[in-house]
C-alpha cells in the first residue's frame, strides 16, 4: 500500500518541520482526514506537554503514533476532538477546525477508543453503551437499533448485546469499546494503546477487526510490533514534538532513533524480518 | 441541621421554597458561565463529596457530634452558582433517597444549608483572596476562614427561619444558643477539612479550583530544539480594581468585629433571659450523640445563654451584611464578566 | 462503572409499584408528603389513616415491614429532639408521672414525630422500589433543570468511586496501625479528605472524557423511552388522593 506520508522516508529528528509539512501537504489528491499544526499545550499546573506538533493523515491511512511514556501522546489525543483546547496551534478534521463552533460535528467525526475499556463502558448493557453515541446525536428507533447491531457485528460482539459490560472478558470489553465508537461512523478512529493488557489471542482478534475496517486509523501506542503489523506509516512523538515520520519498518530499523527516544523493540524482534500484513 | 417535615410551618416552608427556587434559577443561569464540560463532572464530584462528608459525623464537645455542611468547599471549588446547585442536589437526593430532611422542608434546608453557606463563604473567600498576597497559600487561608464562618451563618439562618415559622414552642433564644454554639465548633472542623481539601487540590490540580483561576503560564514552542514563546492567547483576566479591594477589606473587618467583639461584649444577662433560665429545667444531661439535630447544644450547657444570644445580634448583623454585600459584589462581578466574555456559554447546558 | 445502577436502598422486585414509571412515583410521594404536612396536628386519627395507606403501599410493593422499620431509624435525631421538646418548650404545663411537661411542647413533639415519620416512610418506600437511574430519569421527566439532573447523576456515579476509594484508603491506614478515635486524629482524617478528592476525581474524569467523546452534551440520551399511561398515573396518584380525602376530613371534623 502506498502511503502518502511515507514516500519521503524522512527520519532526521532535526528536520521534522519540513518532513511533516511534506506529509500533510503532499497527499497527491488524497483528501486529508486530520491535520495538526503548531499544537502546543500546557496544563494549568504549569506542566507543558506539547511543544508544537505538526502532522497530517490522509483519508484511509492507518498511522501509528509512537512514543515513550510521558511523551504527550494522550494529551495530543485529547486535542483531536477538542476535549483539551486553549493552547497554541490548530487541529483540523476533514476540513473542519476543532473549536467550540463545530464541536458536536467534530466529536462525531473523531472516534476515540480510550486505553481502559472500563472508562469507556458506563451503561448497564452493551447495547445501551453502543447506542449512547448515536442517541446523543439524536438518532432513535429502528435506525438506532440497526446502527448498534451493525457496529457490534463489525467487532463480532452482536451476541453479547444484552449483557452487562463488566461481565465480559477484557478483550471483549475492548472490542465493545471499539464498537461504541464505530456506531458513530467516525471519519477517523483514534485508538489509545489498543493492545495493552490483551492476551495474544485477543490481540490478534483486535488486529483482524482493525484491518477489516474501512476507516482512517490513528493508533497511539508503544507496542512497536503491533504498530508494524497494522500501520504502514508511523510518527514518533517525543518531548512534545514529532521527531520522525516515515514508513514503520524504516523507523523501527533505525536503532539510533529508537534508542534516543526510549523506544525499545521486544527481545529478539527484528523489524526487517517481518513482512507487512497490510 | 436537616429539617424534617412538619418542623417549620407551611407558609414559611412555602416561602423558603420560593426563595430556594429563585436562588436555584439564578444559579442555573450563573452556572452556565462557571461550568465548562470539564468542570461539570467536578460539580458532580463535589456533590458526592459533600454527600459523603455530611454523613461523616464527628465529635464536637461534651458527647455531641455534628456534620459538615460543605457549602464553602463547593463555592470555592466550582464557583458560587454551581456551589448552590451542588449542595441543593445533595439535599434533594438525601431527601428522596435517605429521607434525611423532609421533602416539604426542602426549601428550608436549601435556603440555610445551600444558599447561606455558599453565599457567605464565597463572599468572604473572594474578599480575602483580593486582600491577601497573590499566592496559593492565600487561597488555602481564605478557604479556611470562609468555611469557618459559613457554618455559624447557616445556624443563624436556621434560627431566623425557626423564629418566623417554627411549629414548636421552644424559645428562640434557646434554639439560637444551641445552634450557634454547636455550629461555631462544627465550623472549625469544616474549616480544617475545607482548607486541607482545597490545599490538596490546588497543589496537584490547580485547574480544578474555581477560586484560583487565572494563574496560567505562557506556552513555549520547541522549534529546532530551542524554546520560544508561543503567540499569546487572549485570556480574560479580571482586573483588580483598588476601590473594590478597599471595600472588601472594610467588609471583612466589620464582619470580624461584629461577629467576635459583640460576642464577648454582652456578658450581662438581661431580665427575660434570666427568668427563662431560672424557670427552665436543667438540661445538663447531655449524653445523646446527635449533634445533627437542632437540640444538639442543649446537652452542652445552659450557662453562656446570655452572652451568646447577646452576641447573636452581632452575628445576625454579619449575616445580613454579608448577604447585602454579596449582592453588590455580584452585580459588580456580573457586569465585568459580561463585558469580557459574552460568548462563553458551554454547549453542555 | 459496574455499580451505580442499583443502590443499597433499592430492593429488587417485580411488584406493581416497582413497575410504575419513576416520575409518577416521585410525584405521588411528593404530593403525599405535602398533604400530610398540611394536616392539622390535632387530627390524630388522620395520621393513623396515613400510616395505614403507606402500609397498603408497602404491601403492594412487597417491602417487608421489618425492612421499612429498620430504615426509619434515620430519623432518630429528630425523635430525640421530639422527646426533649415537652421539657424545654414554654407555656402552660401539665404534670405527668411527676414530670412537669409543656402542653405546647407535647403537641409540638407529636407534630414533628408524626409528620416526620410519615415523610421518612414515604421516601423510604420510594427509594426501595425505584432504581437510581430511574429516579434520575423521573426527575428529568418531571422537568427538573437538566443541569441539576446532570450534577445528580455525576454525584451518584462518583458516590461509588468515593466509597471505593475511601475503603481502600481506610484499609491502607489501618494496615499501618492507625485507628481514628478522637480529636487527635482529625488531622489525619482531614488530610485523607483532600487525597480522597483528587483520587476520586481523576478516576471519574476519564469516564467523563469518554462520554464527552461520544457526544455527551449535558443530558443522558434517551435510549428507551419511558412514558406513563393514564392508568399508571391514576394508580400512582391513588395514594396522595386518598391522603387528600383524609386531610380534608381532618380540617372539617
Amino acid at each position: 500500500m502506498e502511503t502518502p506520508g511515507g514516500k519521503t522516508g524522512e527520519l532526521s529528528a532535526g528536520k521534522h518541520g519540513e518532513a511533516t509539512a511534506g506529509a500533510a501537504g503532499g497527499t497527491d489528491g488524497v483528501p486529508v482526514s486530520l491535520e495538526v499544526s503548531g499544537l502546543a499545550f500546557a496544563y494549568p499546573d504549569g506542566h507543558q506537554a506539547l511543544f508544537g506538533v505538526d502532522f497530517g493523515i490522509g483519508r484511509g491511512e492507518r498511522v501509528a503514533l509512537l512514543g515513550p511514556n510521558g511523551a504527550g501522546k494522550t494529551t495530543l489525543v485529547l486535542h483531536l476532538n477538542g476535549i483539551l483546547t486553549g493552547g497554541a496551534g490548530t487541529v483540523t478534521v476533514a476540513g473542519l477546525p476543532v473549536g467550540k463552533r463545530h464541536m458536536a460535528e467534530i466529536r462525531r467525526k473523531v472516534g476515540i477508543v480510550f486505553q481502559d475499556p472500563d472508562d469507556q463502558l458506563f451503561m448497564p448493557t452493551v447495547r445501551e453503551d453502543v447506542a449512547f453515541g448515536p442517541a446523543a446525536a439524536g438518532m432513535k428507533g429502528a435506525e438506532l437499533e440497526e446502527r448498534v447491531h451493525a457496529a457490534l457485528e463489525q467487532v463480532g460482539m452482536a451476541a453479547f448485546a444484552d449483557r452487562p459490560p463488566h461481565h465480559l472478558s477484557f478483550g471483549q470489553r475492548r472490542r465493545v469499546a471499539v464498537a461504541t465508537v464505530l456506531a458513530m461512523e467516525p471519519e477517523i478512529l483514534v485508538l489509545d494503546e489498543p493492545s495493552s493488557n490483551l492476551d495474544p489471542a485477543s490481540r490478534r482478534e483486535l488486529a483482524d477487526i482493525l484491518r477489516s475496517l474501512d476507516v482512517t486509523v490513528l493508533m497511539v501506542t508503544h507496542d512497536l510490533p503491533y504498530a508494524l503489523e497494522l500501520c504502514p506509516r508511523s510518527l514518533v512523538l517525543s518531548d512534545g514534538v514529532i521527531v520522525a515520520d516515515g514508513r514503520t519498518g524504516d523507523l523501527l530499523s533505525d536503532e539510533e532513533l529508537m534508542r534516543t527516544h526510549r523506544l525499545e523493540l521486544p527481545f529478539g524482534f527484528d523489524p526487517r524480518s517481518v513482512t507487512m500484513g497490510a | 441541621m436537616h429539617v424534617p417535615d412538619g418542623f417549620i410551618n407551611a407558609p414559611v416552608s412555602a416561602a423558603t421554597g420560593l426563595v430556594a427556587a429563585g436562588a436555584i434559577a439564578v444559579s442555573l443561569r450563573g452556572a452556565r458561565r462557571e461550568l465548562d464540560e470539564r468542570t461539570a463532572p467536578l460539580a458532580g464530584l463535589v456533590a458526592a463529596f459533600i454527600f459523603a462528608v455530611q454523613m461523616l459525623n464527628f465529635p464536637v464537645a461534651a458527647g455531641t457530634s455534628g456534620h459538615l455542611l460543605g457549602g464553602a468547599l463547593a463555592a470555592i471549588l466550582v464557583g458560587p452558582y454551581t456551589g448552590v446547585l451542588c449542595v441543593s442536589v445533595v439535599l434533594l437526593m438525601q431527601g428522596i433517597l435517605f429521607a434525611d430532611g423532609g421533602l416539604t422542608a426542602l426549601g428550608v434546608n436549601i435556603t440555610d444549608m445551600a444558599i447561606v453557606t455558599t453565599v457567605v463563604s464565597y463572599a468572604l473567600f473572594r474578599g480575602l483572596v483580593k486582600v491577601l498576597p497573590r499566592k496559593r497559600r492565600s487561597v488555602t487561608v481564605a478557604s479556611f476562614v470562609a468555611a469557618l464562618l459559613s457554618v455559624p451563618a447557616a445556624a443563624v439562618a436556621f434560627t431566623l427561619i425557626y423564629a418566623v415559622g417554627g411549629t414548636t414552642d421552644v424559645a428562640v433564644s434557646k434554639v439560637a444558643t444551641a445552634m450557634v454554639g454547636v455550629h461555631v465548633l462544627i465550623g472549625i472542623g469544616e474549616a480544617v477539612i475545607t482548607a486541607l481539601t482545597v490545599g490538596a487540590v490546588i497543589a496537584v490540580r490547580p485547574d480544578l479550583v474555581y477560586g484560583a483561576r487565572g494563574l496560567q503560564q505562557r506556552l513555549k514552542l520547541r522549534v529546532g530544539g530551542e524554546l520560544v514563546d508561543a503567540p499569546a492567547v487572549a485570556v480574560p483576566v479580571a482586573a483588580r480594581s483598588s476601590h473594590r479591594k478597599v471595600w472588601i477589606t472594610g467588609l471583612v473587618t466589620s464582619l470580624v468585629l461584629a461577629g467576635f467583639v459583640s460576642f464577648y461584649a454582652s456578658s450581662n444577662p438581661d431580665g427575660l433571659e434570666k427568668v427563662a433560665k431560672d424557670k427552665g429545667i436543667d438540661t445538663r444531661t447531655g449524653k445523646h450523640a446527635t449533634g445533627d439535630s437542632p437540640l444538639a447544644g442543649y446537652g452542652v450547657r445552659d450557662i453562656s445563654d446570655a452572652r451568646v444570644s447577646g452576641g447573636l445580634a452581632g452575628v445576625i448583623g454579619v449575616g445580613v451584611t454579608v448577604v447585602a454585600g454579596t449582592g453588590v459584589f455580584w452585580t459588580v462581578r456580573r457586569r465585568r464578566t459580561s463585558d469580557t466574555s459574552p460568548a462563553s456559554v458551554p454547549e453542555g447546558v | 462503572m459496574g455499580a451505580g445502577h442499583a443502590h443499597r436502598l433499592y430492593r429488587h422486585g417485580h411488584s406493581p409499584v416497582h413497575a410504575l414509571p419513576p416520575h409518577t412515583k416521585l410525584a405521588a410521594a411528593f404530593a403525599f408528603v405535602v398533604v400530610v404536612v398540611s394536616t392539622p396536628r390535632e387530627a390524630m386519627w388522620a395520621f393513623a389513616l396515613y400510616a395505614v395507606l403507606l402500609a397498603v403501599v408497602a404491601r403492594q410493593a412487597r417491602v417487608p415491614a421489618g425492612v421499612l422499620l429498620k430504615r426509619l431509624l434515620i430519623e432518630i435525631p429528630f425523635v430525640a429532639f421530639a422527646v426533649l421538646m415537652p421539657f424545654v418548650a414554654e407555656g402552660e404545663r401539665v404534670d405527668v408521672l411527676g414530670l412537669s411537661l409543656s402542653v405546647n411542647g407535647l403537641w409540638g413533639a407529636w407534630n414533628v414525630l408524626a409528620k416526620g415519620t410519615l415523610g421518612v416512610a414515604a421516601s423510604v418506600l420510594l427509594a426501595s422500589t425505584t432504581e437510581l437511574r430511574e429516579l434520575l430519569l423521573g426527575l428529568q421527566r418531571l422537568k427538573l433543570p437538566p443541569l441539576l439532573v446532570q450534577i445528580a447523576s455525576f454525584m451518584i456515579r462518583y458516590g461509588d468511586v468515593i466509597t471505593d476509594e475511601m475503603r481502600r484508603m481506610r484499609i491502607a491506614r489501618e494496615s499501618r496501625g492507625f485507628e481514628a478515635s478522637g480529636v487527635r486524629h482529625w488531622g489525619v482524617l482531614a488530610k485523607s479528605a483532600g487525597a480522597l478528592f483528587i483520587r476520586s476525581y481523576e478516576r471519574g474524569e476519564r469516564v467523563h472524557l469518554a462520554m464527552v467523546s461520544r457526544g455527551y452534551a449535558g443530558s443522558m440520551p434517551v435510549i428507551d423511552e419511558v412514558t406513563a399511561s393514564r392508568a399508571q398515573w391514576s394508580y400512582a396518584l391513588a395514594l396522595p388522593f386518598a391522603a387528600l380525602a383524609v386531610c380534608l376530613l381532618g380540617w372539617t371534623l
